[in-house]
């Protein structure tokens, strides 16, 4: 149980807690995903390796089992990602509403495959499976927010957006 | 109770039984990948589905609780139809590789696919691939073969205790990894290839060497620790190939160690398979007749009172008992089997035993580690701790030096004067133990064969009275020895008569030029330079450290290539069986003096080995009972050892710095060389 002051100092320190707080206390290691949810966001978006270690410590996990999970769910990253994830719906609700259109519209807009990130570190753009709200496919997931009813050109127009200069 | 029906038979189960369990119960096969008995349940290989009549799906068994008026059907079409399409599935992805794998002929996946499979495939597409993983000198991995039942990373989580591998992806990403490359740091790690359904993990050193219907087996005994695990020898063509586990649940449960498993490699080099005299500074080979005649003109040229034997950590009672009874017969005092000084109280079984018996650890409620490290003197009695922390959580302390054991341990520091205020009852940790209604005193043979190994012996016994650990009904008074032979020789008696040379006295002699003639048999955990001026004769079957300054070579047989009795660390009787004869001219360690008295002209009172064992269960009649715990000393608990005397300040010591070479077969293993190096490296 150590690592945690390094691990989330300052204000991510009391958030920390309160997640710890959500479980009994003999049962810390339930907290593991918010946890790395929380850790995620604080270290730009992926988990590197020492810092799954530090989350193991923190909860008295050997490292192994946090490992497992960072592996086991899509949500988490055990490499860098771009400033914006761009996760792209493929499964069948959204193919058939043209998510095909959409992705071939970010690939043009980026200049990249899905797996890679921008040269400039801004884009990471992935495929995933069904994000769960079907009744507005096709729909990509950036970052925190869902983007629906998406089409190549609107989903082309979005990314060019961002690109703009004041944002950095 | 709740009752249900299986196929039609109504049985009724205890409350909390599994589906799977019900159905064995039931006499109804059920099968299985990730189940496992002795690991937790994981449900993620679906083969052990069942249909529940009134259920749309099929259930699987291992996972699903009993309830009352369950009807399970476990031959319908529909149970058939889930098997077939759950083989289907594991094989999508499964290599056709079985001719040029090791598991053939013995593999879950083989025998459940031909009973339960489809006869063809239907699948077109192409397989995965997947890289293969380093997991060390032990453990060959072919991770494409894997199944990713999961078995492998429960048995290193929950029994080894050493959460080293683990799940990496999902779905058909999914592989099994090692935390480092090169290594597992277990010494239990051997296991995981006997658990693994299929040929994912086979052994390394065994890679190609045979297939398993080649086998000869022959069900014995482990000889390279002092639990006395149950293991079965397979050997071909007068070669040891290799050794695996039978379940005792007294003792090893179903595991052994690596060692135990791996180090036979050891059993073929650096052999001595014939007689070696030394003439001029140098051994040249000679004949047995030769060499017996030579050992008896030294030995009718000593006096009794310049002649000493010992008898090392790897001697069956038989051999033991023979040498011993030649010598005495000459009048020779000096004869002794502690080749580490060990300080038992000799004619107090219970001052070498481990009282409790190894299954006494699952009732055991507080426990306390004198001077041991139970993971590298006994593993599989250290996993039972681990097994019996992680069921009850008990309180488990320590006075000894700091390593990790796989279990929270209470470290009490390691200075010995610690153990004398636990034993005035002045520790906190003397009242745990003393509130616990089975309280356990582990006592190492290293700590007690220290200079002060009496007193530490005395003041172990003082705490069991302490915190009432020696009572009538539970006696936790309980010495882990790390020798096979050594309770063996105690209960023999194999100690100096009064006035008689112990293992200490013996060295001293021959420095100062006072002993004659010594004769070692297989004792080689001693420094033989004091023996250099000494006539010696060494008898063994690996001319190891006790060889280097003696004087004729006389080669015996080892544990797999003679019948020979062993007592463990309980004072339990067993018998290692022969998957051989030995080598070349070796021969069973107790002819050897039987026709070295015959030489002398004064044969011993028996010439067969029944005969033998006929005179060693006149002395000690439990030592017949084959396989059962010796009847424990009538109650109350004698006194023994020294607890007045004075405590050496020097802290106790790890004893076994190298699990993987303890022994002459050990240290002649390439395997474990190879064990220890990955260790050192990593
Ligand atoms: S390696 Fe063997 S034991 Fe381990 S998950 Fe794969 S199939 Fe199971
Ligand atoms: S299929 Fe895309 S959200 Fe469900
Ligand atoms: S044995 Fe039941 S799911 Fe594997």
């Amino acid at each position: 149980m150590s690592g945690g002051a390094e691990l989330f100092p300052g204000p991510d320190r009391a958030a920390a807690e309160e997640i710890l707080g959500r479980y009994p206390s003999v049962h810390r290691q339930s907290a593991v995903l918010p946890l790395l949810d929380l850790a995620q966001r604080r270290n730009g978006g992926w988990l590197p390796p020492a810092v799954v270690d530090a989350v193991g410590d923190y909860l008295d996990m050997p490292s192994m089992r946090v490992r497992e999970l960072v592996t086991f769910y899509s949500m988490f990253h055990d490499r860098p990602v771009g400033r914006y994830l761009v996760q792209v719906c493929r499964t069948t609700p959204c193919w058939l509403r043209g998510s095909d259109e959409v992705l071939a519209g970010a690939r043009e807009e980026l200049g990249i495959a899905p797996g890679e990130t921008t040269p400039d570190g801004r884009f990471t753009l992935i495929e995933v499976e069904c994000l769960g709200a079907c009744a507005d496919a096709p729909v990509v997931q950036i970052n925190d927010d869902y983007h629906e009813r998406l089409d190549g050109e609107q989903m082309r127009a979005w990314l060019r957006d961002q690109r703009r200069p004041e944002d950095d | 109770m709740p009752k249900l029906s299986i196929d039609g038979t109504e049985i009724e189960v205890v409350e909390g039984t599994t589906v799977l369990r019900a159905c064995e119960q039931a006499g109804v096969e059920i099968p299985r990948f990730c189940f496992h008995e002795r690991l937790s349940i994981a449900g993620n290989c679906r083969m052990c589905l069942v249909e529940q009549v009134g259920v749309p799906k099929p259930l699987a068994s291992c996972a699903m609780p009993v309830t009352d008026g369950m009807q399970i059907l476990t031959r319908s079409e529909r149970v058939q139809a889930a098997r077939e399409g759950v083989m289907e599935f594991l094989l999508v992805n499964h290599p056709l590789d079985c001719p040029i794998c090791d598991q053939g002929g013995e593999c879950d996946l083989q025998d459940q696919a031909l009973y339960y499979g489809r006869v063809r495939s239907r699948y077109r597409e192409a397989k995965r691939a997947v890289t293969d993983k380093d997991f060390g000198p032990l453990v060959k991995t072919v991770m494409t073969r894997c199944i990713h039942c999961t078995r492998c990373v429960r048995f290193m989580d929950e029994v080894a205790g050493v959460p080293e591998l683990g799940t990496m992806g999902r779905g058909e990403d999914m592989e099994i990894v090692a935390a480092l490359d090169g290594c597992l740091h277990s010494e239990l790690s051997g296991n995981i290839v006997d658990l693994c359904p299929v040929g994912a993990l086979t052994s390394k050193p065994y890679a190609f060497a045979a297939r398993p219907w080649e086998l000869s087996h022959t069900e014995s005994v482990d000889v390279l620790d002092a639990a006395g695990s149950a293991i079965r020898i397979d050997s071909r063509d007068g070669r040891v190939l290799r050794v695996l586990p039978r379940v005792n649940e007294e003792i090893n449960e179903e595991w052994i160690g690596d060692r135990a498993r791996y180090a036979v490699d050891g059993l073929v080099v650096r052999r001595l398979d014939r007689p070696w005299l030394r003439a001029d500074g140098a051994f040249r080979p000679v004949t047995w007749e030769t060499a017996l005649a030579a050992v008896a003109t030294a030995l009718q040229a000593a006096a009794p009172e310049r002649t000493a034997a010992l008898t090392g950590d790897l001697a069956g009672l038989e051999g033991m008992t023979a040498l011993a009874d030649l010598m005495r017969a000459r009048g020779v005092d000096s004869v002794d089997c502690r080749q580490d000084g060990g300080a038992f109280g000799p004619g107090e079984p219970a001052s070498w035993r481990f009282n409790a018996s190894i299954a006494g650890i699952d009732r055991a409620d507080a426990v306390l580690l004198i001077g041991t490290n139970p993971r590298r003197e006994a593993p599989v009695i250290n996993a039972r701790f681990r097994k019996r922390w992680r069921a009850a959580g008990i309180p488990i302390a320590r006075v000894g030096p700091v390593t990790d054991l796989t279990y929270p341990v209470t470290e009490l520091g390691a200075e010995p004067v610690v153990l004398a205020e636990l034993a005035q009852g002045s520790h906190p940790f003397a009242e745990v133990l003393g509130q616990a209604r089975y309280p356990l005193i582990v006592v190492g043979s290293g700590a007690l064969a220290r200079p002060d190994g009496a007193v530490v012996l005395g003041l172990a016994r003082q705490l069991a009275d302490t915190v009432g650990a020696a009572g009538a009904a539970w006696n936790g008074f309980s010495v882990l020895q790390r020798s096979a032979a050594r309770a063996g020789g105690l209960e023999l008696g194999i100690v100096p008569a009064d006035g008689g040379l112990d293992a200490s006295g013996m060295q001293a002699a021959a420095r100062e030029g006072r002993l004659d003639f010594l004769y070692l048999l297989g004792a080689d955990e001693i420094d033989p330079e004091a023996f250099r001026d000494t006539f010696t004769v060494y008898q063994g079957h690996h001319a190891d450290r006790g060889a280097r300054h003696a004087d004729v070579l006389l080669p015996g047989a080892a544990y797999t290539e003679q019948e020979a009795t062993y007592v463990n660390t309980e004072g339990r009787p067993q018998q290692a069986r022969p998957a051989h004869p030995p080598p070349g001219n070796a021969r069973p360690d107790w002819k050897i003096f039987v026709a070295l008295a015959r030489e002398l002209g004064s044969p011993l009172s028996y010439e067969s080995l029944d005969g033998l064992r006929s005179r060693i269960e006149a002395a000690v009649p439990h030592l017949a009972d084959i396989d059962q715990l010796p009847p424990p000393p009538p109650p109350p608990l004698a006194p023994f050892g020294d607890p007045d005397g004075a405590l050496d300040a020097a802290p106790f010591e790890e004893i076994v710095p190298d699990y993987y070479r303890t022994c002459p077969i050990s240290r002649a293993s390439a395997t474990m060389a190879a064990c220890a190096r990955a260790v050192a490296d990593a």
